[in-house]
């Protein structure tokens, strides 16, 4: 296929999962900052919001202060964000533009009623709560009516390989981000002073990839934050955690390889990381520095897209 | 004016046959249920994403093109003519272009004027002495008809460059089928399904001898933001060939080939939507950015097959087309099946005399103008834009050609107000292969949404209708 096309799937991908983490992550960040002041501690979630989506610096040049308004506003429909969720459906939609002969009709239909309904309802943003939480599940809805119709009416052939590629190193750069601003509550026990309001952060966490009820089912536990960390890190039963990300990533690559008879760095280097986090235990993790580990992934993760867009797409 | 002739309504009150069984389930529909699905009809346009780009509004970027549910219908008889017409016209239009980058017979016969070819920007110097496969230059011709009586056939204007709009032949029919299955069961509809398939192979049958004999076809678009667009994708889908863009291609050692996530592969043959102008920034415009370096040299070295072939604009030129008659006399010893419309030419000072003292009765077209952007309808127009119009002409009379305002005929459109007649034309397209010259049973039918107006191109507020050819 063509590279461009091949692009274009892969970013059309990422951006339509970008939008619904960030939908997950305002509604997460919702649940929490609604509780009393007792319950959650000095933290400023709205600033955890903005460091999760990997926008604070760009939003700090616009605002004073990370504060519901603002930050609703910053990561949902501002035209300067460029990955605000806005501009992530827009640019899903260009991609969609640019490449339908290789989307189905149903995916089409899934990104275009989307940015339709962008323009018709959302053109103004929301102007209360209600209308906000009709909004995060509307873009929710969309991501999963999108991969709902790539599942369903994709040929299995590079074109949904690109696309699944997109989901998934996307999907662990999210994942590895709320790790990253959030690690330092999900320490063992004896290195911080838990108490009560811990609780409350765990359970945002694991909205924010929605695995709050898998973790029960996984654990069958109370929220344990080396549980939560296992989970999201380790556990590929879950769709979010980074082993299964990679697991899939490993997967898409080969089948890539094998359909054109070739591999390459690509493929060497997402199962590198695969082998990685499948030979880690929590133990080995936690000892040598969660938020390390978590960088280091973030900058391979990053990597192993410059090194696919370099093998593929140009 | 003369009262327009009606494509429905003979004068007394009688139908005419192929609009029958339209009147009789008109008459048994409520206007409603017209409504209804008139709007049925838009939500699904726009939620397929048939849209088009009006240059130059900022207001918003994509915009549908109104469609009226009342289909246009021709009988069985009326098309065989047409059709006949049709491949006449575009069998003229092929030999003449082949001749004019060759031989130049007609030139030497004088039936055409040197000046004509030479000094008119669209002729392509380039494309002398340069052989294209089976002699074949316009693959895709979409020659606009209207009709003032219901003997005649009339061409508006050959289009031999990017001829757009099929894709809206196509969708109309799909919503109409979707929308009115009661309706075709009463009629019997010549389908247009296949023309994507006739298009392709069609393309295939022109691919260079150097190809192999899987060769590969491939549609250039200008990108997302050219205002048809939608129809280059459509398209593409629908024969099943790769959309690119200037970037995606790549010429080495005069071949072209596309970048793939595989690595190079080769292009034999180009479906273009992308004018001469941008197709090649060595040759052509430097500036362009829609175009790939060296795609000239590798069209020179007989490796690559343009579809419309470079140059074909000398032979829809609006100066080119009042020659049309003789051109076509000329090569096929025939006499034309179908009319032009009478041209003043304003190069010529008779003409230009005649046409400055008439204004307000005649149209007045730029003769490289398209769309329906600068041209002059005398009788609509106001004083002060005659008389800035007539300015332009007498600063640059070769600019323009003249015609009367035809009473294009009319055809029973939704409107406000109920049922009226609105002005409408017809764009058949017309296939040219290796072997055989193919039309599929249809075409665009172009209505002018405006009461009494007479422009029906989209970007100045035309709508569209399906267009039915009865089998009988």
């Amino acid at each position: 296929m063509l590279s461009r096309t091949a692009e274009n799937l892969y970013w059309l991908a990422r951006y339509v999962e970008r939008a619904e983490y960030l939908a997950r992550t305002i509604d997460a960040t919702l649940r929490v900052t609604a509780l009393p002041a007792a319950y959650i501690g000095k933290t400023n979630e709205w600033d955890s919001a903005l460091l999760t989506a990997g926008v604070a610096a760009s939003f700090y040049q616009a605002y004073e202060e990370a504060n519901e308004h603002n930050v609703v506003e910053y990561l949902s429909f501002s035209q300067n964000n460029p990955s605000s969720i806005r501009n992530c459906i827009e640019a899903a939609r260009l991609n969609s533009r640019s490449v339908r002969t290789a989307l189905t009709s149903e995916m089409w239909d899934t990104i275009n009623s989307a940015w339709i309904e962008l323009q018709a309802v959302w053109s103004k943003g929301t102007s209360t709560r209600e209308d906000l939480a009709k909004f995060l599940r509307f873009v929710q809805e969309t991501s999963l009516r999108f991969d709902g119709s790539a599942y369903r009416t994709m040929l299995r052939n590079d074109a949904y390989w690109f696309s699944r590629m997109g989901v998934h190193l996307e999907r662990a750069d999210n994942t590895a981000r709320i790790l990253d601003v959030k690690y330092h509550v999900l320490l063992p026990e004896e290195e911080h002073v838990g108490g009560p309001l811990d609780f409350y952060q765990w359970s945002s966490i694991l909205r924010s990839v929605s695995a709050l009820t898998a973790y029960h089912w996984v654990y069958r536990e109370t929220l344990k934050p080396w549980l939560i960390a296992d989970l999201l890190i380790l556990n590929d039963t879950l769709p979010r955690s980074l082993a299964s990300c990679y697991g899939n990533l490993v997967r898409n690559l080969d089948q890539i390889g094998v359909a054109y008879g070739r591999q390459g760095p690509a493929q060497r280097h997402a199962r590198g990381i695969r082998n990685r986090l499948e030979h880690s235990n929590m133990n080995d993790i936690f000892q040598h520095g969660v938020h390390e580990f978590i960088q280091e992934f973030i900058a391979d993760n990053s990597r192993l897209g410059e090194i696919i867009t370099k093998q593929y797409l140009i | 004016m003369a009262v327009a002739f009606d494509e429905m309504n003979i004068p007394g009150g009688d139908l005419r046959p192929a609009y029958q069984e339209l009147a009789r389930w008109l008459k048994e529909t409520p206007p409603e249920a017209l409504e209804y699905r008139r709007q049925e009809a838009e939500l699904l346009f726009r939620r397929i994403g048939i849209t088009f780009a009006v240059y130059g509004d900022s207001e918003s970027t994509e915009r549908l093109i109104p469609f009226d549910v009342i289909p246009r219908i021709m009988s069985a008889k009326e098309w065989a003519v047409l059709e006949k017409g049709l491949k006449q016209r575009v069998r003229a239009l092929n030999m003449f272009l082949r001749d004019i980058y060759h031989g130049r017979d007609i030139l030497r016969a004088e039936i055409v004027p040197d000046d004509l070819i030479f000094q008119n920007p669209v002729f392509r110097p380039e494309m002398n002495g340069q052989q294209v496969p089976h002699d074949v230059y316009v693959h895709i011709a979409g020659i606009d008809i209207v009709r003032v009586d219901a003997e005649d056939f009339i061409v508006l204007e050959d289009n031999a460059r990017t001829p757009s709009g099929v894709s809206y032949m196509l969708e109309n029919r799909e919503i109409m089928m979707r929308l009115f299955p009661d309706l075709f069961a009463r009629h019997k509809v010549a389908p247009v399904e296949r023309y994507p398939d006739e298009l392709l192979a069609a393309l295939r049958s022109v691919a260079p001898q150097s190809a192999s004999s899987e060769p590969t076809v491939a549609l250039l678009t200008p990108g997302v933001y050219n205002s048809a667009y939608y129809e280059h994708s459509f398209l593409a889908d629908k024969l099943g060939i790769e959309l690119v863009e200037g970037r995606d291609l790549v010429v080495k050692n005069n071949e072209v080939f596309m970048r793939t996530t595989e690595g190079l592969k080769r292009v034999d043959v180009i479906y273009r939507r992308v004018d001469d102008d941008f197709l090649d920034p060595l040759t052509f415009r430097p500036d362009s950015v829609l175009g790939v370096p060296g795609l000239m040299s590798a069209y020179a070295a007989g490796n690559i097959t343009l579809a419309n072939a470079v140059g074909t604009g000398i032979a829809d030129d609006k100066a080119i087309y009042s020659y049309m008659p003789d051109i076509v006399r000329f090569y096929l010893g025939e006499e034309p099946i179908l009319k032009n419309v009478p041209t003043w030419r304003c190069r010529e000072p008779k003409d230009l005399a005649y046409v400055l003292d008439n204004l307000s009765e005649l149209v007045v077209k730029e003769v490289h103008g398209s769309g329906g952007y600068g041209m002059l309808i005398g009788p609509a127009a106001t004083k002060a834009t005659i008389e800035a119009f007539r300015d332009k002409l007498k600063r640059e009379p070769e600019g323009f050609i003249a015609q009367p305002t035809l009473a294009l005929s009319t055809c029973p459109t939704c409107t406000a107000s109920g049922l009226a007649p609105r002005h409408v034309d017809l764009r058949p397209f017309v296939l040219t292969g290796s072997k055989s010259t193919t039309i599929v049973p249809g075409g665009l039918t172009r209505v002018a949404l405006k009461e009494g107006s007479l422009v029906v191109n989209s970007s100045q507020g035309g709508g569209t209708k399906d267009t039915w050819i009865l089998d009988e």
